[in-house]
């Protein structure tokens, strides 16, 4: 058994005790969610915290999924397991039951959070991608009152994010735009493992051509981003496979992934283009119905 | 209400047929485990035990320049820390590995590996004795590490083995067999030579339960007992004895349950070795139990073989030599668990199942800065290697040929009426119906419509594959005359007492690890006496209570203990014999035995039970003269030969063309273990080894960068297969019994480990050969798998 070093903990019942420990203690304080990143660090001790404030039991307040007529709004604290199992989510944005489907395990899911997950920042993380490409934005609240920041601008760089001491995630909030629809594409050497790469992606159409569309790669970079100029080249356009493969093509050549034991960089670029043709392809056969 | 919680544990043991002897039943030891009550090394506490940890190197490869303990020893509930130079006054810090090799208990002069163990702290409490560890301060002074196995005899290598006297390069051992000159002449002359370079990566056996111990040294008794993660028990108390000076009588080993262990808890590690000389110091209980990360960076990891296989044969097919050179890479300490004259083990079996004109092998082992080992990880002594090569070069050869793979095969596999049939190896394979085992395979599989399916999809463009591979182990080590470990003989004991009131408690010296021992060997005794499995307690695991044997590993338990628990079962069965005929009062010649009871020839009425003859035994009234009261016996069995288990295994794999992503659709696997004691057991160790072969063969590695960095030092790392990435096994077998052993079985636990890689890398490389490609290495990741179909298939290492 792994053990980590001596740290305080504390337990938070609600947001705003939770934003005060947090202003209070200073030091190395870490909010704890599902634990299923932050406590493995802990473990390995690559992660030395002076404290841990547990966020689980604020799970009525923040456990939460509501699919309005204009925008979706996620709760931080919402677990992985309900992310995969709403209905009424998989109706609006099936891109989160594709990817929840293949993120981790049972046991990580019934525990994780997208909170957790987006604020654990790690490059190749899943739902990172899912919210790049459906053009969430994320809810942060502080001592002094909630700002709202864009995917794009969430992340600082790998394992860093918008989100200051003394601050927490609150809320993940995705626009609903009609005629759309999302899938997700992730290649990865076994199940539960994290992503070769992965792709998001968000299609809307007008009568027969592309309005808009949104493509998030994981895993290729030191953050998940919008890969620009996807857009560009589907937009006003009838989808088409040689739409999917100009979509591609600049998905590979704008990722930035390194070689590792998933494989080489030539390897992940070619994925890059293959996966954003197969999410392109699959979202828009489901905004056409041809596709659950 | 019954619950599962209310349930009687016996309750459990029912069954739909309730064999007594041979046959399908649920395993008496399943109740406590799937309701987490086994017992394991971790779930022991006693008085007063403190805590174990390790120190460990970062480096692969570093001389120490010191050590400096002193903030360690001030945390307030550290014990001792103890460094490799402490132990050097005792002579503890070196100790010898189970092939004559010598490793650090706690590095004095150098570090070798990364992960190598450097010194260990003892406190209270677990968190406080890691915490010690972040206390310790070790000066290092780095070395250049040698990491790829093929520079490491290179002019100018780093030498890693300074501590041996005289020592100039990486060199470990040259090995060779079969003949050479007469393997060349037929390569000389053949139509058709094939060769090719295959890896057999590094890979870890990685059980579900990491090593550990807990060490009890009593100063009252001066007894030392040893809870620990072993394979091998008696072994391992014979060797404490010897090393450590401890009498062997004041020394107890107990492998309480284990939880896996594929040769992985076959050596003795460094660990064990500190706690006990914690406990000796510090005179408490002292546990250890390594952590996932320990457990892959510094204990037995398996493989490592470079190898060269080269093919010869006739245009039309007839394969008439096999030759190859292999690299051995064995990290920094010759750890491998072998038969002292089998450095290689039994790698000699590379001729496979085919009938040949000559073999010949060349392999030269080295050092490196790696964790030692080269145990036997599910692989029957390096059999898995053997049979890896030979099952690739055959379809290497098959594609030369232009043949299919399983006409190739059964072209050649040796015929029964040759058997029993001596290799150029030198190894004689007991019995077997190859041809019938294969044809089985496949039809089982519909192996003509599976081709016709492949062609349609090749035209297509999708990438199906089928893959073929015959395999023959070697198991159940072995006659004293050729097999001991450090000089110790591989025979096993066995005891049988039964108890006044017919029930039996049989000892063995054998430890189970999940393989089902206290149900097969009941099973056993259950056949040959009559007594239900369910009356029969199966004792092992401790050192006080067993008979002595080598332990379990290589698929040893039923060929050899299990012919231990026939034979004395037979042993008290004679006896019983002559007490029956005083109690029916006729000759012995007179008897005639039916399962459980003996009567009298020619009188259907008269006969006695073997519970009333238990009873008698003990009771009250005269026996025949000559006869001791009670009904027991004891055997030490050495077997006369190895058992040849084969099997003939099928596999079918979609690659995605986009992402080189394989998808193992099916799979099916013929065995043949000679007589089948428990068919559900036998099909679970099946199903395990063909998982544990598509992690070999799709995802697993222990992977080092080129400073020697272990980069597969946790689970998320080093991937091991889950069920979401294995077919629906479709088990089959045929069943020709082995000549020499008692009950006619063979060895099952590692044959599906063994079989399985080459058939699903026979698969995707099929599913790959329209691109060219004729070999790629394990283990096939999407990556590694698009490389191959890029014309660039590359080496693992």
């Amino acid at each position: 058994m792994q053990v980590p070093a001596p740290f305080e903990y504390r337990r938070a019942t609600s947001v705003d005790e939770a934003l005060t420990l947090l202003g209070e203690l200073g030091g190395t304080t870490r909010l704890v969610a599902g634990g299923h990143s932050l406590l493995p660090m802990m473990k390995l001790r690559l992660a030395t915290l002076d404290r841990v404030v547990d966020i689980n039991g604020l799970h009525d307040e923040l456990g939460y999924i509501r699919v309005g007529h204009d925008e979706v709004r996620i709760g931080a604290l919402t677990r992985h397991r309900e992310l995969l199992e709403s209905e009424e989510l998989a109706a609006a944005f099936p891109i989160f039951r594709d990817a929840e489907r293949v993120i981790a395990d049972p046991v990580v899911r019934n525990r994780g959070t997208i909170g957790g997950s987006l604020c654990q920042a790690d490059p190749a993380e899943d739902l990172s991608a899912v919210c790049t490409a459906v053009q969430a934005s994320c809810v942060i609240r502080g001592p002094d009152g909630t700002r709202t920041v864009p995917m794009e601008e969430f992340y600082r760089g790998p394992f860093e994010t918008a989100v200051g001491d003394g601050e927490m995630l609150v809320e993940v909030r995705v626009p609903v735009r009609p005629n759309g629809s999302s899938a997700y594409e992730k290649v990865e050497r076994r199940a539960g493992d994290w992503a070769i790469v992965s792709s998001g992606a968000a299609v809307w159409l007008e009568g027969d051509v592309v309005a808009d569309a949104r493509v998030g790669l994981a895993a290729v970079g030191p953050n998940t981003t919008a890969i620009e100029g996807v857009a560009d080249v589907l937009r006003g356009h009838e989808p088409s496979e040689d739409a999917y493969a100009a979509a591609g093509a600049i998905a590979a050549e704008r990722c930035s992934p390194v070689a590792d034991l998933r494989g080489s960089v030539e390897y992940k670029r070619h994925l890059a283009d293959e996966l954003t043709r197969r999410s392109l392809r699959r979202a828009v056969a489901r905004v056409r119905g041809e596709e659950g | 209400m019954t619950t599962l919680g209310t349930r009687p544990l016996d309750s459990f043991v029912d069954n739909d047929q309730k064999p007594v002897g041979y046959g399908r039943m649920l395993r008496k030891e399943d109740p406590r485990f799937v309701r987490g009550l086994g017992h394991y090394c971790d779930d022991i506490q006693l008085p007063g035990m403190l805590h174990m940890a390790i120190l460990r190197s970062p480096y692969a490869h570093a001389r120490i320049v010191s050590i400096d303990a002193s903030a360690a020893l001030a945390h307030p509930k550290v014990k001792a820390v103890v460094t490799g130079a402490d132990l050097a006054e005792k002579g503890l810090a070196w100790m010898p590995t189970l092939s004559n090799d010598v490793q650090a208990v706690l590095a004095t002069d150098k570090v070798r590996f990364q992960g190598q163990e450097v010194a260990i702290a003892v406190a209270e409490d677990r968190y406080a004795a890691r915490d010690a560890l972040d206390l310790i301060d070790v000066e290092y002074e780095p070395l250049d590490p040698v990491v790829d196995a093929r520079r490491a005899l290179e002019p100018g290598a780093p030498v890693i083995r300074d501590d041996l006297e005289g020592k100039a390069d990486n060199h470990c051992f040259d090995w060779e067999t079969g003949d050479e000159a007469a393997t060349q002449a037929v390569f000389d002359a053949a139509e058709v030579v094939v060769s090719q370079d295959i890896v057999y990566p590094r890979v870890h056996p990685a059980p579900m339960e990491t090593c550990g111990c807990v060490a009890d040294y009593e100063r009252v008794s001066g007894k030392l007992t040893l809870w620990t993660t072993s394979q091998a028990p008696h072994a391992h108390r014979t060797l404490y004895a010897l090393v450590a000076g401890l009498p062997e009588h004041k020394i107890r080993v107990v492998s309480p349950d284990i939880g896996g262990g594929f040769g992985n808890k076959v050596p003795i590690y460094p660990g064990y070795v500190c706690a006990i000389v914690a406990s000796l110091v510090l005179n408490k209980p002292v546990k250890w139990m390594e952590d996932r990360s320990e457990n892959l960076i510094s204990t037995g990891f398996a493989r490592d073989y470079l190898m060269r296989g080269e093919i010869a044969a006739t245009r039309d097919g007839k394969i008439l030599a096999v030759r190859t050179h292999v690299l051995a890479d064995h990290g920094a300490f010759n750890g491998t668990a072998a038969p002292v004259k089998y450095p290689a083990g039994f790698f000699g079996v590379f001729t496979g199942s085919y009938d040949l004109e000559a073999a010949y092998c060349k392999m030269t082992a080295v050092y490196t800065n790696k964790a030692p080992g080269g145990v036997a990880y599910a692989c029957s002594f390096r059999i898995t290697e053997a049979v890896y090569l030979v099952e690739r070069i055959v379809d290497c050869l098959a594609d030369e040929l232009g043949m299919d793979p399983a006409e190739l095969r059964l072209r050649n596999l040796i015929r029964p009426d040759q058997f029993p049939y001596t290799t150029k190896t030198g190894w004689v394979y007991d019995s077997g119906e190859y041809e019938r085992a294969l044809r089985l395979a496949m039809d089982m599989v519909g192996y003509d419509e599976l081709r016709k399916e492949q062609a349609e999809r090749r035209a297509r463009g999708e990438m199906m594959g089928i893959g073929i591979s015959f395999f023959t182990e070697a198991v159940g080590a072995g006659p004293r005359k050729d097999m001991d470990i450090l000089g110790l003989g591989m025979a096993d004991g066995c005891e049988l007492t039964v108890h006044p009131t017919g029930k039996a408690v049989v000892r063995l010296s054998v430890q189970t690890q999940g393989q089902g021992h206290e149900t097969t060997f009941a099973q056993i005794v259950a056949e040959e006496l009559g007594i239900p499995p369910g009356d029969i307690e199966v004792v092992h695991g401790d050192t006080d209570q067993t008979p002595f044997g080598l332990g379990t590993y290589g698929s040893r338990s039923t060929p050899v203990s299990g012919a231990a628990a026939a034979m004395v079962a037979r042993k008290v069965r004679d006896k019983a014999r002559i007490i029956a005929s005083g109690m029916l009062e006729v000759s012995v010649a007179d008897l005639e035995w039916e399962k459980g009871a003996f009567g009298v020839k020619g009188d259907p009425g008269k006969s006695v039970t073997i519970q009333d003859i238990a009873l008698r035994s003990y009771g009250a009234g005269d026996l025949p003269e000559g006869l001791e009261g009670g009904l027991q016996a004891e055997v030490c069995y050495n077997p006369e030969n190895l058992t040849y288990p084969f099997g003939a295994y099928v596999c079918v794999v979609d690659v995605d063309r986009g992402t080189g992503q394989v998808k193992v659709r099916r799979f099916v696997a013929v065995d043949d273990c000679g007589t089948r004691i428990n068919e559900m057991i036998i099909e679970g160790q099946v199903h395990g080894g063909l998982t544990d072969g598509v992690g070999m063969a799709l995802m697993e590695m222990i992977a080092f960068d080129e400073e020697g960095n272990c980069l597969s030092a946790s689970l998320m790392d080093y991937l091991i297969p889950t069920a979401l990435e294995v077919p629906d096994w479709q088990t089959g077998h045929t069943v020709t019994p082995s000549p020499h052993h008692p009950i006619g079985a063979k060895g099952i636990g590692e044959s599906a480990t063994v079989g399985s890689p080459p058939a699903i890398v026979n698969a995707v490389v099929d599913a790959l050969s329209p691109m060219g490609v004729r070999h790629a290495d394990m283990p096939l990741t999407p990556a590694r798998v698009w490389d191959a179909m890029q014309g660039h298939p590359t080496p693992p290492v």
